[in-house]
């Protein structure tokens, strides 16, 4: 029990900055749920079963038209693709986490993945159990944080028009702490361009799938010259 | 609410499932001695960076650049964004202010 309580104290510290980011997303997810006529039982189900912001912002849309879940279904996919990258570099941290494990891959959303990915557990705490409250943390406040936004929508009323913008002032936020790192500027370069020209040859509504055979084409042919001048090892490619 | 309670439920599960999907597959894919492969271990390092790009890009997707308002609206709350957060670094000061200014040009100055 001590072990445990002396990660969730090593953990918590690491997640304010989502605590803060999670009750305005989450705030705003329940308030534009409830002007869409979903209460406060709705906006908690779907955010303590889904638990990935975007998807859930994109699903206000599936709620709102006419009843589809296989675009639903193939939509959600789309949007979470990313996750498959987080999933493949967390391969090596998440190998021994046991009983922890599913949760913890259950939980990987862009924040967790992001403290999880840059942060190295302190010296004499169990680094599963770490990355176990921190994945907690940030859960219970995005449920904590939409369940208050569905209360607050359901109390006071405003012109929400152009609140999901927050969803892209969130990504473009995310794209600006990667670019100031010059290493990272490459990849991100490519994620641009790739997913510009396929929305321009295959249009908004199809462009995802496209977008993403192409990041990863030209990553590929990128890593080739990438590995000649770092030396890096060749059995890669398959 | 435009669907019935079961039909809710089902678009719950459904968005409930693609999302654990995602998250599983690479764990399933890559048991054991896979994780080590260097092709892999190079997409786990660039393609998070590439990723964010984009789902910028998705999010810009319906604007317009060929009639109004051209794009200006997102144009103009990007730039705050830009400007905040490489001025102050306060994520979430950047997206309130940028969500803010956008919903302030769209609701009152492109109307």
């Amino acid at each position: 029990m001590k072990e445990k309580a002396k990660a969730l104290k090593a953990a918590f510290p690491y997640t304010i900055p989502v605590f803060t980011g999670f009750t305005f997303l989450g705030i705003a997810y329940g308030i534009l749920m409830s002007s869409k006529g979903y209460g406060v039982g709705w906006t908690n189900l779907m955010s303590l079963m889904v638990f990935a912001g975007s998807a859930q912002y994109v699903a206000i849309s599936f709620l709102t038209s006419v009843f589809n879940p296989i675009n639903a279904f193939l939509m959600t996919l789309m949007i979470n693709a990313r996750h498959l990258f987080y999933g493949i570099s967390m391969l090596d941290k998440y190998k021994d986490a046991g009983k922890l494990k599913p949760y913890l891959i259950f939980g990987l959303c862009d924040e967790t993945f992001s403290i999880v990915c840059s942060t190295a557990p302190p010296k004499d705490i169990d680094k599963n159990w770490f990355y176990f409250f921190i994945t907690l943390l940030n859960h219970a406040y995005w449920v904590l944080g939409s369940l208050l936004g569905a209360w607050a929508g359901s109390k006071i009323s405003f012109n929400t028009t152009g609140l999901d913008f927050v969803l892209t002032a969130l990504f473009v936020v995310i794209f600006i702490g990667q670019w100031k790192n010059k290493e990272n500027r490459k990849p991100a370069i490519i994620g641009i361009m790739c997913s510009i020209i396929c929305l321009i040859i295959f249009g908004q509504d199809s462009f995802i799938i496209p977008s993403m055979a192409a990041i990863l084409i030209v990553l590929t042919i990128w890593r080739k010259g990438y590995s000649g001048k770092k030396n890096l090892t060749k059995e890669g490619i398959q | 609410m435009t669907l019935t309670s079961t039909q809710t439920i089902i678009i719950i599960c459904t968005v409930t499932i693609g999302t654990i999907i995602t998250r599983f597959l690479p764990f399933i894919l890559f048991k054991g001695s896979k994780s080590n492969n260097s092709y892999i271990k190079y997409l786990g390092q660039v393609l998070p960076y590439a990723t964010i790009g984009l789902l910028v890009v998705y999010c810009l997707r319906n604007v317009n650049l060929k009639s109004p308002t051209y794009g200006l609206p997102e144009a103009i709350a990007i730039f705050c964004i830009v400007v905040l957060h490489y001025w102050k670094e306060n994520v979430l000061l950047s997206i309130a202010a940028g969500t803010v200014v956008y919903m302030i040009l769209i609701q009152f100055v492109f109307v």
